[in-house]
C-alpha cells in the first residue's frame, strides 16, 4: 500500500540528513507505529508520504504510484491526516471541520451531510448534539475525536497520524486508543502513526519502526521488540513499559510492587 | 435656543451628508485597495518592507499638505476628488498593517492542517487565513474609519463640504458655537461608524452561538437600521441637485467669508443661483478659478506679486496692482473686475504699552531690539518673500518666530505671549485690542489691494459682470475694517457683517 525506497531527506544540501536511507513498506490494513525521540525524523518520514515534505532522494509510493507524480492536493485529500495538537479550524463548527475534505472533493451536499452524521456517530459524538458546536467549546478528547472524524470523513484507505493522542490526559488517551484501534480494524485502514509513547505503540501497532537520528534501528512486531531487541536503544525504550507491566501484574496479585 | 445655534443647526444636514459620503467613499476605496495589498505583502517578502514603509511614510506627511498636493497634482481640481484621494492614502496604513499582522498571526498548526487535508494555497488563504485574520483586519478598519472621519474635516480646505466647514469658519470668525457643533458632530459620527463596524464584527463572530441568540437578534436589528439610515443618506446626497449658475470661492479668514457673502448676495439679487466654496487655501482657490471650478473670489495684489510672480521688490501700490492683474489674465486666464478699494497688507503690530516701553514707532526702531523679541506670524508670513525683504531691508531678525492661526495670533500678542505680530491692516482686532501698527518708512511691506477676480467663462457673461460692477472701488479700508470687526470683535455673524457692508455700499452708490 505504501512503500518507501531508499528515501533520504536533507534540509542542508546533504550536509546532514533528517531521514537517512529509509526503506519501508506498509501492507493494506496494517497499523505501523513510528517511534523515536524528538528530532529522530519520524514526523518528516510521515510528511513525505503525503508530500507535505518532499524526499531529497529515493521514492515514496502510495497505491503503487510515486507521490511526486501525483497532484499534491489530490493526494492529500485522499489520505486522512490527524495532526499533532489536533489542528481543528477554530472558525468552523464541528460539522464544518468534519465536512472539510468531502467538500474539497466536491461531494454533493446531501452526501456530505450524511457522511458527517455517520462519521461523528462513529467517533462517539452524536451529530445532533455536537454538529453546531465550535471546537473551543469541546474538551481535548472531544476535539481529537473530531480530528479523527475529519481525517476519516472522505473514506480514505490510508491514514497518517502525528502523535494523535499526545495532548490528552491518560484516561481519555487510553479510551481513544482502544476505540481507534477497533475503528481501524473494522474499516481495514492502513495507518502510519507517529508517537513517542512506547506503550501506545506496543498496544496499538501491528509493527513498530524505531528511529534514531534519521535512521531505522529496528522494525518488528511488538513481541519481537519486547523479546528480541537488536539494539541497546530499543532495549532501553521497551524496558520501561516492561517494568511497569510487571509491577502492575504484581499489584494485581497482591504482592508488594517494589519487590523486584 | 439662541440664534447662532439655530443658524448652525440649519447647516447640519448639508454638512452631515458631505462628511458622511466623503468618509464612506474614501473608506470603501481604502479597504478595497489596502486588504489586497496587505495580502500581497504577506505573501511576498520583497513587497512587504517597501510597502509597509511607503504607507507609513504617507502617514507622516501632514494631512493638510497631502490635500494641497492632491489639488496641485490634479491640476487645480477641487472638491470631492482630491479630498477622497488624500483620505484614501491616509487610511491605508492601519488596514494594510493589520492585514499583514492578522495573516501572520494565524496559528501555524492550523495552516499546516489546511495544507495537510489538501487545500490549495488559494483555498487556505480564502477559507482559513483570511477568516481567522478577520478580527485583526476589522480592528484596522475601525481605526481607519475613526481617522478618516477626523481627517475629513480638513477636506473643507480643498472645497469638499464636511463638518470642517463648521470648524474652519468657526475658528476664523471666533464662532465657538460653530466649532463646538462641528466637533461634536464629527466625534459622534466617528463613534457611530465605529460601533456599526464593531457590531458587524460581533455578528460575524457569534453567528453560531445559540446562547447569545436573543442578543444576536437585537444587535442585528440595530446594525441593519443604522446601515439603512447611512445608505439612505448617501443615496439621497448623491442624487442630482439643481446646478448652481456660479460658484463663489473664498479663503479661510473672516474678511474672505464676508466678501464671499457679499458677492453671493449681489449675484443672487441679480437672479443667479450661487454655490459657495468657502475656506479654500490660497493656492487651491487660485487654481480652481483658473480652471473654472470656482467662478469668482477676492484675490490680493501682493499675493499674486509675491507668490505667483515670485517678485521680491516693491515698486509701489499702483504698479503691483497693475502687474498682478495683467499676470493673472495672461498666465491663468483669470479676469479682474477691478480693485475693491481697500488694502489688506501685513504690518507689524505691538501692544501699545509694550511698544511705548521699548520706544518703538516704526520698524526702524526695532533694529536694536529685534533679536530679543518674539514674533508671531500667521501660517504664511515667515515663508513669504516679503519677510525676506523686510528682514534684509531693515537687517532685523527675531529671537523666535512662532506661527499661529490668524485668529489666535491676536490673542497671543494681547496676552503677551509674543512681543509683536504680523497683523493685517483691515483686521478689526487691531483697533479692538488697541494694537500699535508700526510704520514702514522703507516700504518693505508689499501692498495688498483686494481685487475682485472671475474665471474666464464667468467673464464672458455680461450680466454677471454687470451684477458685480458696483463693488468696484466701493469698500475703503475703514469700511472693510469695521465689517471685520463686527464678526471678529463684536461677535456678530457673517450675515450681519454682509448686511452692514451692503448698507454702506448702497449709501455711497
Amino acid at each position: 500500500m505504501i512503500e518507501l525506497r531508499h528515501v533520504r531527506k536533507s534540509y542542508d544540501d546533504g550536509a546532514s540528513y533528517a531521514v537517512a536511507d529509509t526503506t519501508l513498506s506498509v501492507a493494506r490494513g496494517e497499523l505501523l507505529g513510528l517511534i523515536g525521540e524528538s528530532g529522530c525524523g519520524k514526523t518528516t518520514t510521515l510528511k513525505m508520504i503525503n508530500r507535505l515534505e518532499e524526499p531529497s532522494s529515493g521514492e515514496v509510493l502510495v497505491g503503487g504510484e510515486n507521490v511526486l507524480q501525483q497532484d499534491p492536493e489530490q493526494l492529500r485529500r485522499n489520505i486522512g491526516y490527524v495532526f499533532q495538537g489536533i489542528g481543528l479550524f477554530p472558525h468552523y463548527s464541528v460539522a464544518e471541520n468534519v465536512s472539510a475534505v468531502p467538500r474539497l472533493l466536491q461531494w454533493p451536499e446531501a452526501r456530505v451531510l450524511e457522511r458527517c452524521r455517520e462519521i461523528l456517530e462513529l467517533v462517539g459524538l452524536p451529530f445532533d448534539e455536537y454538529a453546531g458546536r465550535s471546537p473551543n467549546e469541546l474538551s481535548g478528547g472531544q476535539q481529537q475525536r473530531v480530528g479523527v472524524a475529519r481525517a476519516l470523513a472522505a473514506e480514505p484507505d490510508v491514514l497518517l497520524m502525528d502523535e494523535p493522542f499526545g495532548a490528552l490526559d491518560p484516561v481519555t488517551r487510553a479510551e481513544l486508543q482502544e476505540e481507534f484501534k477497533s475503528i481501524q480494524q473494522r474499516l481495514e485502514l492502513t495507518v502510519i502513526m507517529v508517537t513517542h509513547d512506547m506503550t501506545e505503540a506496543l498496544l496499538m501497532a501491528d509493527r513498530i519502526v524505531v528511529m534514531k537520528r534519521g535512521e531505522i534501528l529496528q522494525v518488528g512486531t511488538p513481541a519481537q521488540l519486547l523479546n528480541a531487541p537488536t539494539h541497546d536503544y530499543v532495549r532501553d525504550i521497551v524496558a520501561m513499559p516492561r517494568k511497569r507491566a510487571a509491577r502492575l501484574e504484581r499489584l494485581m496479585k497482591g504482592t508488594s510492587p517494589d519487590q523486584a | 435656543m439662541n440664534d447662532n445655534l439655530r443658524e448652525q443647526l440649519l447647516l447640519l444636514p448639508e454638512y452631515f451628508q458631505g462628511h458622511l459620503v466623503l468618509t464612506l467613499i474614501a473608506l470603501s476605496i481604502g479597504i478595497a485597495i489596502s486588504v489586497p495589498l496587505g495580502i500581497w505583502a504577506n505573501q511576498s517578502p520583497v513587497v512587504r518592507r517597501p510597502l509597509l514603509l511607503a504607507v507609513s511614510v504617507l502617514q507622516t506627511i501632514p494631512s493638510i499638505a497631502i490635500l494641497a498636493l492632491m489639488v496641485a497634482l490634479l491640476g487645480g481640481r477641487i472638491g470631492l476628488l482630491p479630498a477622497i484621494i488624500a483620505l484614501v492614502l491616509y487610511c491605508m496604513l492601519p488596514i494594510v498593517r493589520n492585514t499583514v499582522t492578522g495573516l501572520e498571526n494565524v496559528a501555524a498548526e492550523v495552516v499546516e492542517a489546511a495544507r495537510g487535508i489538501g487545500m490549495s494555497s488559494r483555498q487556505i488563504l480564502i477559507r482559513v487565513r483570511l477568516p481567522l485574520a478577520l478580527p485583526v483586519i476589522i480592528a484596522g478598519i475601525r481605526t481607519a474609519s475613526v481617522w478618516t472621519v477626523g481627517l475629513a474635516t480638513l477636506s473643507t480646505l480643498v472645497g469638499a463640504t464636511s463638518f470642517g466647514n463648521y470648524i474652519f469658519t468657526g475658528l476664523q470668525t471666533r464662532n465657538l458655537v460653530a466649532v463646538t457643533v462641528g466637533s461634536i458632530a464629527a466625534a459622534l459620527m466617528a463613534v457611530i461608524l465605529d460601533s456599526i463596524i464593531g457590531g458587524i464584527e460581533w455578528l460575524a463572530a457569534n453567528r453560531n452561538d445559540a446562547s447569545l441568540r436573543p442578543r444576536f437578534v437585537r444587535v442585528r436589528m440595530a446594525v441593519v437600521a443604522a446601515l439603512v439610515l447611512v445608505a439612505g443618506v448617501s443615496v439621497f446626497s448623491l442624487m442630482p441637485r439643481p446646478q448652481a449658475d456660479y460658484v463663489v470661492g473664498g479663503k479661510p479668514f473672516t474678511e474672505q467669508y464676508i466678501l464671499a457673502g457679499l458677492i453671493a448676495a449681489e449675484l443672487e439679487d441679480a437672479g443667479y443661483r450661487v454655490d459657495r466654496r468657502m475656506g479654500l487655501g490660497t493656492e487651491v482657490v487660485y487654481q480652481a478659478t483658473a480652471n473654472g471650478a470656482v467662478d469668482t473670489y477676492v484675490e490680493y495684489s501682493g499675493t499674486v506679486w509675491a507668490n505667483r510672480m515670485n517678485r521680491d521688490d516693491n515698486p509701489g501700490r499702483r504698479a503691483v496692482l497693475d502687474a498682478s492683474i495683467e499676470f493673472m489674465a495672461a498666465n491663468d486666464g483669470i479676469h479682474s473686475v477691478g480693485p475693491l478699494g481697500f488694502q489688506n497688507l501685513y504690518a507689524f503690530a505691538m501692544r501699545r504699552d509694550r511698544a511705548d516701553e521699548l520706544g518703538i514707532d516704526s520698524i526702524e526702531d526695532l533694529i536694536p531690539v529685534a533679536h530679543r523679541l518674539v514674533a508671531g506670524g500667521d501660517l504664511e508670513f515667515f515663508g513669504r518673500p516679503e519677510w525676506i525683504t523686510v528682514r534684509d531691508t531693515y537687517n532685523i531678525d527675531f529671537a523666535r518666530k512662532l506661527t499661529f492661526d490668524s485668529a489666535l495670533m491676536y490673542t497671543a500678542v494681547q496676552e503677551g505671549q509674543v512681543d509683536l505680530i504680523t497683523a493685517y491692516t483691515t483686521d478689526g482686532r487691531v483697533a479692538a485690542y488697541d494694537l500699535k501698527i508700526l510704520e514702514d518708512p522703507r516700504n518693505a511691506m508689499l501692498p495688498y489691494d483686494g481685487i475682485l477676480v472671475t474665471s474666464q467663462q464667468a467673464a464672458s457673461d455680461p450680466a454677471f459682470l454687470a451684477a458685480l460692477q458696483r463693488l468696484q472701488g466701493a469698500i475703503p479700508d475703514a469700511v472693510m475694517r469695521q465689517a471685520n470687526r463686527i464678526v471678529d470683535v463684536d461677535g456678530g455673524s457673517i450675515n450681519q457683517a454682509v448686511a452692514w457692508l451692503r448698507e454702506q455700499i448702497a449709501a455711497t452708490d
